[in-house]
């Protein structure tokens, strides 16, 4: 494949870093950083898009900055996936911090320019994971973000964040220092290089029963992806500020896990190899399980942000699964779902920040009758909720029928129940949120008075619109993310 | 200038001297002239490194007698790298440390420079010297210094840890020099170079096989490998804070560069592993080493005493990646002991500015230090990152070919002790995170005005700037490490 | 058992130095007193000083002083047997061994000073309960 020499996807990652000291000290004038997080945001997105024509013309951008050993350097390597993944995450980084503004300034929050700054990090790790050219790389921007997002979790500083704070980094760090790392090691210890490539780097040097423990430490390493049972840090970092959990734990974070895995599926062992070993299905159980099992666990939840943490966490096994299935459109399903979730869930994690703000509920028993006093909000909300169902017209529709196909074309029709039997149960514990909100009644509301629209802050609401109308132009418009991802995986 | 060697060990050594004349006279200039002394070293240390990677190893002899009767330095690009680290951590750590010793020790500034210039000449003699005897009077003066730099520290019980600390470090350096005896027995020369070329006739000989275990544990000692660590947690965390910062990153790494030096230059490596045959055994000790190390870190509730059992932790990583018998593993070690005398240095910077605000390190002390000292955390952050082995700090580099040598040769566990470590650190640093970042906690829900701003009482701006610098270090160095590899130590190993 | 004792007897200087390493050993190993332990640790120097010394000994032979070397009237006629001189180098480098130990000495004696100063006494085990009264370490 052509490939070209840029400094770009270098300056994409640096430029959320070098804004951080301009951040910092700006701390005492808040507009004045503010504006500077959007002019670095848009830098940044800017710089993301003008490598797409190039993207799309099949070729390939790489950059090799240092070489550690021979077949493992610190090297970026910008192809259809990494496109796709950053576009994704630089274009809800501005969106979030439009909303983070109203969110954090709402609630008064303390530590804002901290807050700020690490969350210009975390954008910085995440671009870097996407651009990664070989594991070592994705690797060190993995660590690099799992450490930036703990300042950002842990924000309250208060008893609840602090055991938060704990099982969010034993769970993230711990696993991937204890599986991903020698695993990684490994595969370079056999093979000699990192590098990904579609055929993968393995040449006969596994034999099955190493490649499914190989696999395994990957899979559950990359525990930010939440393939259970290391997916309890998710739920607890909803302790966090909502931009945070929108962003990072929708988007940024729980994406670089599953895209790792995707990475790892795709460009270390190699579609062909797992085939032959038949090792999908091992993955596609363990994912399986994932999706079934949070999905019910959700249907429990009272709080809003935990059930869509629940939520979240089976969406990514659907990522996982379509990946594991091995077959072109089972691949496509996956990785396109990185991005219609990320706007569904996205719109739904800032809906429950904007009735937070406006009105201080988090638990979904207090919210009947909300959607009168805030219809904008539960219309977004409601939207979300199907791009996450994945109904038309919406995204997720896309992604979910791919997924389905996905199953025929590689024969795995017991696993497509899965999917129809957790779509189910999406509807069931998204959809009475909105119908409980716009036709139940509140216990203060009285039918004499006429509600007052009582929407949060402009800075809060349109964000959420945005995202939401997207989610519903996807439908219409996925065939870019598709060229993507066809060139990305050559199929 | 061909002379560059010899001024790498007599400039601090002059300099010594001169600081100790002006601790009676003049106390004030005892401060400049070591700073001069050890810039020229430092300064004579990276010419020297240069050279050695341009045109090969330096011989210099000593008032130009010939070896073997001659000393002679030998630098190759191994102790050149080495007397580069020594010369510049020693710098700059006393631009860092005046402060500290105006504070500590004001009333013996002037002899606490004297024995601080005698303690680095001893480092960089250790490391420069081709000469089995001499290096270990030159092991016996940085011993000897340190000695007397515990006992400057902690009124209470810097002593008697310092008497400890005589004891076993007397019973280190006798058995090495009953090994370098029953070499010399056999072979009839002291010179490193003379005595491997005799050697490589004498593998059976059952007395090489004695001096070379008696010097192993010698140096083991010394370098406090556990289980003969007990005097190293004691000795550095009573010691002046000034000179724990230079003692802890430069002691340990140094004995690790002569146990590297005996292995490669003295013994042979053909004679270590395919004729003794002890490498899985000593492997195993490292491993035991590690994870005793780290879990004894646990149980502390000082930072400085926790500080120490990582370093146990650590000269476990050396020991053991130079035991490993395969290049990988010694690579992982020699680049250890570059990265970790770096880290080392940063986490004791940033304890020394804590200590000079705080005056107690437990860590009841900590709370809120992110507030207080938010730059000094900065750097102690990175610094923990390092040793935990994130990414792109140094310490992940190092340990990634540790590891990777473990692989090949087969050594699982030794992996695993390197994961285990690597676990137990990041609970270790984030335990003190915590501390430093929770506590204490905020009312309420910690709004923009509820929660009372810290002031921020940062420590003097020369120690920031040092401990600035050696945090970018640590990264600089671990994205370079690919360089430093090909450029250092692999043509040192070929 | 013969060939023991022969091995014992033709390498007593061996054995020599070995008893008196353990009795210093021992002495800082199981002493409760600083000082006893200070005089087991120069008991312990000593012996490998000892072994140095024996082994640059030889029988009938003399310090290597070359007799007549410089401008005596048969200088050529002379030749030097190295076999009649003992040879020089372990001795020279036990006068350095003697300083250091000399040194280290000094420093732990007065070390042992400054606790004795501190705490008024040498016994370890006192010691360990006056550490305990001074409270937390600092």
């Amino acid at each position: 494949m052509e490939t070209i020499i840029s400094i770009k996807p270098l300056l994409a990652v640096l430029v959320s870093l070098f804004v951080i000291p301009v951040l910092v000290s700006s701390s005492g004038k808040p507009n004045v950083r503010e504006s500077w997080i959007f002019v670095a945001g848009a830098i940044k997105l800017v710089l993301v898009l003008s490598m797409l024509p190039v993207i799309l013309g099949g070729k390939q951008i790489v950059l090799t900055l240092f070489e550690i050993a021979p077949g493992a350097a610190i090297a970026f390597r910008v192809d259809g996936l990494g496109m796709l993944f950053a576009i994704v995450a630089a274009s809800l980084y501005i969106v979030t911090s439009i909303y983070s503004i109203g969110y954090m300034r709402g609630l008064n929050e303390h530590g804002q320019t901290r807050f700020v700054s690490f969350f210009a990090l975390a954008i910085s790790a995440t671009i870097g994971a996407a651009f990664s050219a070989n594991l070592l790389t994705l690797y060190l921007f993995y660590e690099i973000l799992s450490l930036a997002t703990y300042p950002l979790v842990t924000h309250h500083q208060d008893a609840t964040s602090r055991i938060s704070g704990r099982r969010y980094l034993t769970f993230i760090l711990g696993t991937s220092i204890a599986l991903v790392l020698p695993a990684m090691i490994y595969c370079y210890h056999v093979t000699g290089t990192l590098e990904f490539s579609t055929a993968g780097i393995f040449t006969g040097q596994l034999s099955k029963p190493a490649a499914l423990v190989l696999l395994l430490m990957f899979v559950f390493g990359f525990a930010k992806a939440g393939i259970m049972p290391f997916h309890t840090w998710l739920p607890a970092a909803m302790v966090a500020p909502t931009p945070v959990s929108a962003l990072l734990h929708a988007v940024a974070v729980v994406k670089v896990g599953v895209f790792s895995i995707v990475r790892v599926i795709t460009g270390i062992f190699g579609v062909d190899l797992l085939a032959d070993f038949n090792l999908g299905v091992v993955v596609m159980s363990i994912a399986s399980v994932t999706i079934l099992v949070s999905s019910c666990i959700a249907l429990s939840q009272d709080e809003l942000k935990r059930r869509l943490a629940y939520s979240t966490i089976s969406q990514l096994s659907y990522i996982i699964f379509g990946v594991a299935l091995l077959s072109p459109q089972g691949l496509t399903g996956g990785v396109i779902h990185i991005a219609m979730h990320a706007f569904g869930k996205i719109t739904l994690f800032f809906c429950a920040g904007a009735i937070f703000v406006a009105t201080g509920k988090k638990y979904i028993s207090q919210m009947q009758g909300l959607g009168k006093k805030m219809p904008f909000t539960f219309a977004a909300f409601f939207v979300g909720a199907l791009g996450v169902i994945g109904l038309p017209p919406t995204g997720g529709f896309y992604s979910k029928w791919n997924l389905i196909l996905g199953t025929l074309e590689a024969q795995q029709t017991i696993f497509m129940l899965v999917l129809l039997v957790s779509s189910f149960l999406n509807a069931f514990y998204f959809l009475p949120i909105v119908f409980k909100a716009f036709f139940g009644k509140s216990e203060e509301e009285d039918n004499k008075t006429p509600v007052k629209i009582q929407e949060a802050n402009l800075c809060l609401v349109i964000p959420l619109i945005i995202t939401a109308i997207i989610s519903v132009v996807l439908f219409f418009y996925p065939t870019m993310f598709v060229n993507l991802i066809k060139i990305g995986l050559s199929i | 200038m061909d002379n560059y060697p010899a001024l790498i060990v007599i400039t601090p050594l002059l300099a010594a001297l001169l600081a100790g004349i002006a601790a009676w006279t003049e106390e004030r200039l005892s401060y400049p002239i070591a700073l001069i002394g050890l810039a020229v070293s430092m300064f004579a240390a990276f010419k020297v490194l240069m050279q050695v990677i341009t045109s090969g190893t330096i011989n210099y002899r000593m008032a130009g007698w010939a070896p073997p009767m001659g000393i002679e330095y030998t630098i190759d690009l191994l102790n050149a790298m080495v007397l580069l680290i020594v010369a510049s951590i020693a710098f700059f750590n006393l631009i860092a440390s005046y402060k500290s010793v105006e504070q500590e020790t004001s009333d013996r500034a002037g002899s606490f420079y004297a024995i601080y210039l005698l303690f680095v000449t001893g480092l960089l003699g250790v490391t420069a010297t081709g000469d089995l005897f001499n290096l270990y009077v030159l092991i016996e003066i940085t011993s000897l210094t340190s000695y007397t730099m515990v006992a400057l520290g902690d009124r209470d019980r810097g002593p008697l840890a310092s008497l400890n600390y005589i004891f076993i470090g007397v019973i280190g350096a006798s058995f090495y020099l009953l090994g370098v005896g029953y070499l010399y027995l056999k072979t009839g020369s002291l010179n490193m170079v003379d005595v491997a070329n005799i050697l490589s006739g004498l593998h059976g000989s059952s007395t090489i096989l004695v001096a070379f275990i008696l010097c192993m544990l010698g140096i083991w000692i010394k370098m406090a490998l556990f289980p003969m660590h007990v005097w190293l947690p004691n000795a550095y965390s009573y010691s002046p804070v000034a000179f724990a910062r230079i003692v802890a990153p430069l002691m340990t790494k140094v004995m690790v560069y002569v146990m590297i030096r005996l292995m490669i230059t003295v013994f042979g490596l053909d004679y270590i592993f395919e004729t003794l045959n002890l490498s899985e055994a000593v492997v195993w000790l490292a491993t035991f080493a590690i994870i005793a190390g780290a879990v004894m870190a646990l149980a502390q509730k000082n930072l400085k005493k926790m500080l120490a059992y990582i370093i146990v932790c650590e000269i476990g990583y050396m020991v053991g990646g130079a035991w490993m018998g395969n290049q990988l593993g010694m690579t992982g070690a020699i680049l250890h002991i570059l990265n970790d005398a770096l880290m080392t240095f940063a986490l004791f910077l940033a304890v020394g500015s804590m200590v000079y605000k705080l005056k107690r390190v437990d860590f009841i002390d900590l709370k809120g230090l992110f507030g207080k000292m938010p730059w000094t955390m900065a750097g102690f952050v990175l610094a923990a990152f390092s040793i935990i082995g994130v990414p792109p700090t140094c310490g992940f580099f190092s340990k990634w070919y540790l590891i990777l040598g473990a692989f090949e040769a087969g050594a699982y566990h030794f992996a695993a002790a390197l994961v285990i470590s690597s676990l137990i650190c990041a609970v270790l640093f984030f335990k003190v995170f915590e501390i430093c970042f929770f506590e204490p906690m905020p009312e309420g829900h910690g709004h923009e005005d509820s929660s009372s701003h810290v002031a921020i009482e940062e420590a003097p701006l020369s120690m920031l700037i040092v401990s600035g610098l050696v945090s970018i270090s640590l990264v600089v160095a671990g994205l370079y490490s690919g360089t430093i590899v090909n450029t250092i130590i692999l043509p040192f190993l070929q | 058992m013969t060939d023991l004792l022969t091995l014992i007897v033709a390498k007593y200087n061996y054995w020599l130095y070995v008893i008196l390493m353990m009795i210093g050993l021992y002495a800082m190993i199981a002493k409760n007193n600083l000082i006893k332990k200070l005089v087991g640790m120069n008991i312990f120097q000593t012996a490998i000083i000892l072994f140095y010394v024996s082994i640059g000994y030889k029988r009938d032979a003399t310090i290597p002083i070359i007799q007549n070397a410089h401008g005596g009237n048969d200088t050529h006629a002379a030749v030097i047997h190295a076999v009649d001189y003992i040879n020089p180098l372990p001795h020279v480098l036990m006068l350095t061994a003697i300083v250091v130990s000399v040194a280290t000495f000094g420093v732990a004696m007065a070390l042992a000073v400054r606790v004795y100063q501190r705490y008024q006494t040498l016994e370890e085990d006192e010691l360990r309960m006056r550490l305990v009264d001074i409270g937390p370490e600092k």
